[in-house]
């Protein structure tokens, strides 16, 4: 058992993600990225460099969130790319929702 | 160890094709993948429901699990024969040794089921460790003032001899204020142990606040609902509001209404650029409970020419 208090690194909002790191921290081949991208399902939020070279995409921290969900949809549900795209899209959808429909208490 | 009935997992009768089972299976898997469903045992479920179908997919499996099955009941205390698998040959496959399978699945299916599956592979090479995940439940106060937490988390090791256990290790964190639901903590060095000379992977942390049972939560901004007395919301009035960082005095004016959204700027979640907290009035109307209240009620009605009803045309 570890005693020690372990301080990490809060990912905020303004916390960037290079691809290689969004790669790693998901376990998952980086060309799997490069078409979720280009399929549409998930998009750095420097838009200008989707053109160009990969090593300048930089990611939000939620996109880790999606990555990880659609790497669980494709291996469970055998989902292809449109489809994940999709899902992800509604989910977003859902969260919001619910947290509205939470703070507004009409449940 | 309790038997496993499979077929009722998977909700289809012991003698449904291997049709009806696919369709039982992917029409489960939808409906309680941990990423789509809310159900609070969707993970389990769909662990459940993996391994259901992992065994009666496969013809195999299927008639070895069936044989084997015939006499016991789900939940019933279960010991596999000695050597009950022996005619059956199965071609390896890729269950053996995952840690996500249950005992009974593995005691039948697991490390040795069949002859064909070697012994364990002993390999030396370097790799990266792996970059686990995990959930940490927080309080809104924490988010507040800060916290430590421990975490407990669970991870499949190879041992030296390279079987797979499962190691438990609790790590003491520091929650950051400011920390908002969803976000992450990441611990450098404390994912799995990296193969041979290289590094560890990482620790994500995801936070996830309990629910409260007075604030609601949307991001950095809080919810709360205020009950006022009918005369605090006519007269206006000086009342006490709780905030997760202590109370505080709110001036509400004369004539509030109910469900009016009144903001207390920076009382949300603290950070550089803090969150709201959203106080909701809700007007709460004493009970005409004893002599005083029904004289006040009564004289209300009698000396104010009051139509809650008037909009309505009524």
């Amino acid at each position: 058992m570890n005693q020690n208090i372990l301080n990490g690194i809060l990912l905020d909002e303004k916390t960037e993600l290079t691809l290689l790191e969004l790669c790693s921290a998901c376990s998952i081949a980086e060309e799997w990225i490069i078409e979720l991208v280009e399929e549409g399902a998930l998009e750095p939020f420097n838009l200008q460099s989707i053109g160009k070279q990969h090593t300048q995409w930089l990611f939000t921290v939620d996109c880790l969130q999606k990555v990880r969900t659609a790497k669980r949809l494709q291996r469970d549900l055998n989902i292809n790319l449109e489809g994940i795209a999709l899902v992800l899209n509604l989910l977003e959808q859902i969260d919001t929702l619910e947290t509205k429909l939470r703070c507004l208490e009409i449940s | 160890m309790d038997f496993k009935d499979y077929y009722e997992t998977l909700g289809v009768q012991k003698d449904a094709s291997q049709g009806e089972i696919k369709r039982a299976y992917k029409k489960l898997a939808r409906k309680y993948h941990p990423d789509v469903s809310k159900e609070a045992d969707a993970e389990i479920r769909f662990k459940a429901l993996g391994e259901a179908y992992q065994v009666l997919k496969d013809p195999e499996k299927r008639t070895a699990y069936d044989q084997l099955g015939s006499n016991y009941q789900a939940g019933q205390d279960f010991n596999p024969p000695p050597n009950w698998d022996a005619g059956f040959e199965f071609n390896g496959g890729d269950s053996a040794g995952s840690a996500d399978y249950s005992e009974f699945f593995e005691s039948i299916f697991g490390q040795g089921f069949g002859s064909t599956q070697g012994g364990h592979k002993q390999r030396t090479y370097n790799a990266s460790g792996e970059d686990h995940h995990a959930k940490v439940l927080i309080d809104l106060e924490d988010a507040y003032l800060g916290a430590t937490r421990s975490v407990t988390l669970q991870s499949p090791e190879i041992d030296s001899s390279g079987h797979i256990v499962n190691k438990q290790r609790t790590l003491k964190i520091k929650i950051p204020k400011g920390v908002k639901q969803g976000q992450h903590i990441r611990l450098n060095g404390q994912g799995s142990p990296g193969m041979g000379s290289a590094t560890a992977g990482d620790l994500y942390l995801i936070i996830e606040f309990n629910p409260h049972s007075i604030y609601r939560i949307d991001g950095k901004d809080v919810y709360i609902d205020l009950p006022l007395a009918p005369w605090e919301a006519a007269l206006g009035a000086n009342v006490k509001v709780p905030t997760p960082a202590g109370a505080v005095d709110m001036k509400i004016a004369a004539g509030t209404p109910s469900g009016r959204k009144l903001r207390l700027k920076g009382r949300g979640i603290p950070s550089k650029d803090p969150g709201d907290l959203y106080v909701i009035t809700k007007l709460t109307v004493p009970l005409a409970d004893s002599d005083t209240a029904k004289n006040l009620y009564q004289k209300m009605q009698e000396e104010l020419a009051y139509n809650p009803r008037s909009k309505l045309g009524v």
